[in-house]
Formats: C-alpha cells, sequence, structure tokens
C-alpha cells in the first residue's frame, strides 16, 4: 500500500512544529517519521531513538587546484563567478571550499590541467529506532548549501522504511522558510499542516509560505499555537487561511508543559497539559483529513 | 563601521526581535546605524519598524538562453552543467531556471555560441527609512519571490546595497541555521550575536551555530531570550565554551504580547531598554577586545 505523507511546516521558525510532529507520533499509533529541517534537526531531542548506523551524503564536488601543474595564469580565478578562486601574494591559486558551488568550470577551462574536482560530503543520515516507530534523520554539514538534496533523500529513505515496515503513514518535520528545503519537503507529499502563532510575523511569513502550498495544490490545514497570546490576532489569522482555502484551523492555548516536555526529552502528550489535549484533537482532525485525501486521490490508481 | 551579524542555529529564537530593538536604540542613542534584514525568506523587520518612501529594486540572476538558428544540439551545454539545469531532448535545448546556478559554464563552453544569458529576477531589495524620536535610520530588507527555491543572491544583494559607507554600525539580520544563506549573511562580520533560548532545541541549534561561526574563523557572543524557561544547560554551555552571554530577555508575558502586536520593546516596555543598552556595551566591548588581542 502506497503509504500517506503529512508534512508540518511553519514559514517562521519557532512556532512549535518540531514538538507538534513529536505529538502526532505518540498518537498515530505507527508511522515512519522523517526529520526533513536537516539544517537544525532536533526531533531526535523528544523521540530520543536508538540511532541507526550513519550514512554519509554527498550532493556536491569541489574544485581542488594541484599547486605543480598551476601555472599561475589565473584563468580560473577569471571565470569563477563565487569568488571562490583565490590567489596568495606568492601566486599560489586556491579554492575557498565554502564559497565554491561545484560547476567544475575552472577545470574545464585550466589550460594546464591543474584542477580536479573532488566529491564532498555534506552530509550524513540514518534511520534511528523511537518507541513509534522508525525516524528517518539527518544532518546537513555546517556552512553546507541545503539545496534540498538532503531532504529529498530523507523522504526517499522514509518511503522505503514504511513500504519495508508496512506503515501506512509518514509524519515530516519541514524546514522553516519558503525556499529549496521547504519546497522539497512539499514535492509529491499529500498533506500539509501548517504551524503559526498570532503575531505580526508569524502571520506573515503563514502567508508566504501558503502561497507556497498553494502552488503545489496540496491540501493544508493550520494549527495556530499559542492562540490566546493574541486572541484577536488568532480570530484573523483563523478566518484568512480558512478563506484561502484550508481544511481546518484549530488553535492550541501556550502551556509551560509545552517547554517542559521538551526539557524532559519527551513529546508533549506523553508529558500530558492542557496543549496535549488540544493537539490530540488537531491529531484527530488530521487524520480525518488524511483519510479523505485519500478517498479522494484517485490520480493515483 | 562595524558590522554585526545576528543570527541563530534555531529559527522564532528572537533574532528579530534583538536586531529590531538594537536598531531603534543605537538610533536613539544618535548612532548612524543601518539596518539589514537577510532574512529573505521570510523578511520580517519591517513589520515592527513600518519604513516609509520604499524603493525596490530587482535581483536578477543570470539564466542560458539558446540561439535555435544557431545549436547543433550538440549537448556539450548539458554535459557541462553541474547542476542538470539543461539538457537537450532530440533537437531542442531545454533550460531549467530553477536549477541553474549562473555559472556561465554553458555559454562560455558552446563551440557554437549559441547560448547567450539573460536576467531573471528572483527576488527585490528594498530601501526604506525609519524615524525614532530626533533621528531616521535605514532599513534594507531582500525579500525572495515566493516560489524561488534560492535565496542566496538575494542575499548577497542585501549586503551588497547594505555595506556601503554612510552608516557607523550595520546591523544584519540572518536567516536561521547554518547553511549557505547564513553564511553570506554573516561573513565579515566583526562579531556574530548568537540568539538562542534556554531549552533542549535551542541549546541543540546553538552548539551547530557555534561550529559555523567558528568554522568561518569569526567570534560569537550569546544572547537568550526567554530566559528562565527551560533550564540552566544553556549557561553551562556557555560557560564551557568561554562564549559571553551579553543579553538575557527574561520570558515575559507582556514581551511576547507586544511582540505579537508588532511593538518595539524599547518603546512597549521602555524598562528594557537597559537590558539592550548593557548588551550594546557589551558587543563594543567584545570587538574592542578582539583589535587589541595580539
Amino acid at each position: 500500500m502506497e503509504p500517506r505523507e503529512l508534512v508540518v511546516i511553519s514559514g517562521k521558525g519557532g512556532t512549535g512544529k518540531t514538538s507538534v510532529v513529536a505529538a502526532f507520533a505518540a498518537l498515530a499509533g505507527g508511522a515512519v517519521l522523517a526529520d526533513c529541517d536537516v539544517d537544525a534537526a532536533d526531533l531526535h531531542l523528544v523521540l530520543r531513538p536508538e540511532l541507526g548506523e550513519p550514512h554519509d551524503f554527498s550532493s556536491r564536488s569541489c574544485a581542488v587546484i594541484e599547486p605543480d601543474p598551476c601555472t599561475g595564469c589565473g584563468r580560473c580565478a577569471e571565470v569563477c563567478r563565487f569568488d571562490a578562486v583565490s590567489r596568495s601574494p606568492d601566486d599560489e591559486y586556491s579554492i575557498d571550499t565554502i564559497a565554491c558551488e561545484g560547476c567544475a568550470l575552472c577545470m574545464r577551462v585550466c589550460p594546464a590541467d591543474a584542477i580536479r574536482m573532488e566529491s564532498v560530503v555534506n552530509g550524513v543520515w540514518m534511520v534511528s529506532t523511537t518507541r513509534f516507530g522508525p525516524l528517518v534523520h539527518a544532518r546537513l554539514g555546517v556552512a553546507e548549501d541545503n539545496s534540498g538534496k538532503l531532504v529529498t533523500h530523507v523522504r526517499k529513505e522514509a518511503r522505503a522504511t514504511a513500504l519495508r515496515e508496512g506503515l501506512p503513514l509518514i509524519l515530516a518535520d519541514g524546514a522553516p522558510g519558503i525556499g529549496c528545503p521547504v519546497i522539497a519537503s512539499l514535492t509529491g507529499a499529500h498533506f500539509v499542516l501548517a504551524v503559526t502563532e498570532p503575531t505580526v510575523s508569524g502571520r506573515h511569513d503563514l502567508e508566504r509560505v501558503l502561497q507556497v502550498v498553494r502552488g503545489f495544490r496540496l491540501p493544508f490545514a493550520v494549527l495556530v499555537n499559542k492562540a490566546d497570546l493574541n486572541p484577536e490576532l488568532t480570530e484573523a489569522v483563523t478566518a484568512d487561511v480558512l478563506a484561502q482555502g484550508a481544511l481546518f484551523a484549530r488553535t492550541v492555548d501556550y502551556d509551560p508543559a509545552v517547554t517542559a516536555a521538551q526539557v524532559a526529552g519527551v513529546d508533549v502528550v506523553t508529558y500530558g497539559g492542557r496543549a496535549a489535549a488540544a493537539i490530540e484533537e488537531a491529531w484527530n482532525e488530521t487524520a480525518r483529513a488524511l483519510a479523505v485525501t485519500e478517498e479522494g486521490d484517485v490520480s493515483h490508481a | 563601521m562595524l558590522r554585526i551579524a545576528v543570527a541563530s542555529g534555531k529559527g522564532g529564537t528572537g533574532k528579530t526581535t534583538l536586531a529590531v530593538n538594537l536598531a531603534a536604540l543605537l538610533a536613539d542613542q544618535g548612532h548612524g546605524v543601518r539596518l539589514l534584514d537577510a532574512d529573505v525568506e521570510e523578511p520580517d523587520c519591517h513589520l515592527f519598524l513600518h519604513p516609509h518612501d520604499e524603493s525596490s529594486a530587482p535581483v536578477d540572476v543570470l539564466i542560458p538562453v539558446v540561439d535555435d538558428a544557431r545549436c547543433t544540439a550538440c549537448r556539450v551545454c548539458a554535459d557541462v552543467c553541474a547542476f542538470n539545469a539543461i539538457t537537450v531532448i532530440g533537437s531542442s535545448v531545454l533550460v531549467f531556471p530553477e536549477l541553474c546556478h549562473s555559472c556561465g559554464a554553458c555559454p562560455l563552453l558552446c563551440p557554437e555560441s549559441a547560448l547567450h544569458e539573460e536576467s531573471r529576477t528572483t527576488g527585490q531589495v528594498r530601501r526604506g527609512t525609519v524615524d525614532r524620536p530626533g533621528a531616521s535610520f535605514e532599513l534594507v530588507t531582500g525579500v525572495l519571490t515566493v516560489g524561488e527555491a534560492k535565496p542566496v543572491p538575494v542575499t548577497k544583494a542585501v549586503r551588497a546595497a547594505g555595506e556601503r559607507e554612510g552608516a557607523d554600525v550595520v546591523l544584519v539580520d540572518a536567516p536561521p541555521g547554518t547553511s549557505c544563506p547564513v553564511i553570506e549573511s554573516v561573513r565579515g562580520a566583526d562579531l556574530v550575536v548568537l540568539v538562542t533560548e534556554p531549552t533542549p532545541f535551542g541549546l541543540n541549534d546553538l552548539r551547530l551555530a557555534v561550529e559555523m561561526v567558528r568554522a568561518l574563523g569569526l567570534r560569537a557572543v550569546v544572547a537568550i531570550n526567554r530566559a528562565g524557561v527551560g533550564d540552566d544547560r544553556t549557561l553551562r554551555y556557555c560557560e564551557e565554551e568561554g562564549l559571553e552571554v551579553v543579553l538575557e530577555l527574561p520570558d515575559d508575558r507582556r514581551i511576547a504580547e507586544a511582540y505579537s502586536r508588532g511593538e518595539l520593546l524599547v518603546d512597549a516596555l521602555p524598562e528594557l531598554r537597559q537590558l539592550f543598552e548593557s548588551m550594546w556595551r557589551r558587543i563594543v566591548n567584545a570587538v574592542t577586545a578582539q583589535e587589541v588581542r595580539p
């Protein structure tokens, strides 16, 4: 059976996306968990998995200049558009490995064949075991290009794991923002839950990320976290998103138990409290919406 | 000119809060400050500062365009593209602009000179004036067009627009995380202020951010938001790593409510001004200490 994939995103960071995913993991009764926030992965901190075997991930290469054949002609520096080639005072050329994007143009134009491309390990990924199901997670190397390729890889492994273990659902913790990693989290997913907060910035960022979601024509719903912080804005955001086609909008009031659960290293459902009850209601509605998207999804038949 | 970048591993820890309040405070104190909002995927500083007289300039990247009359479908362009942004099907060349890194390889290496480059707009740089009682300052905002995947060209454009002369202090509000757009935002800073909250998520992501700053050979100090929630592991970590804590903004519902309405804390809760003033003194001391070191 084709597993269904729910992606939780937020636009703005720090709205409680990861806490919601961990809570959903506890409620789902068997799902594959995918941490797509590879730039700052945190899901493992509350799911406390038994770590799986780490695998290197490489999605780019970097130029290397061999000093011997190099004649110092400077052609590489001329063609590089990323300011990645520098010349030392004694005319030795070298590559800034952080600035290099791996286009290999310098290698191709070097008249002395002094440049070669080396593949760069720019991340690590693993399939770990949690009490709620397998967790596919990864870590992008510091200062690497979050091109979305590692996110795509995490999702591919999550799908393979779901098929292998016969699990019907993938719960993905998406990345903040609207760029590559978010686009890579959404491509081919079935349902999106956007977690926001009733602040001027939360509203602004939600609007932008929902434009991306609508561009993909994905069904979506919204969870307004810390709703009691600004009830007027919560109401306005709720009305906005329903008008934009959200299947539902639910609210969760601020509850110190959410942070307390994180400090205790557990999900908020296991920890308990008011927010846990509200998140459980949101989960029930999400599960119903996922079932509906499945029925309506005849194109995959 | 002093360049201070405000960054964080984890999103939503208060980078923007810190940046907008510090900018306002410095303007009030008579400093020539300029604030760059480099969180181009989700730029929010303007929501708190309400700039006026905004001008907008497009951010363009170059993408290859095929001249069909010259193209022989030899496939060299597709072979040299490291990003799978150009492909040849039968006798036609297809370009995928969103995958293109604008490296310039295909037009340069096409044996028929059948490719040239044209501009494609992926974002905007806006410049506006923010008024404070008795002074004003410039806010430069980068905005990535919704649907575009690559923030870095917009980040670079914001930096280029903001780093000309005419300011004593340039503050940069960076995006969250530790990847390329963050690097572009903090590169060249005299000091990076890493904003975190004292929670396990905050600490985990702070460690990553510290690793990034050190990989770039830059120096960092830490600002703790929502101090009092969570636990003391973040403070202990800062002590162990020799990271100075320049601000502890208390966990206070009034702060969260003022923020939710888009108000500046230095105006809505004036008693907090001294916290930002003392943070600024510590930042200046940290930069000065660095300069006199052998």
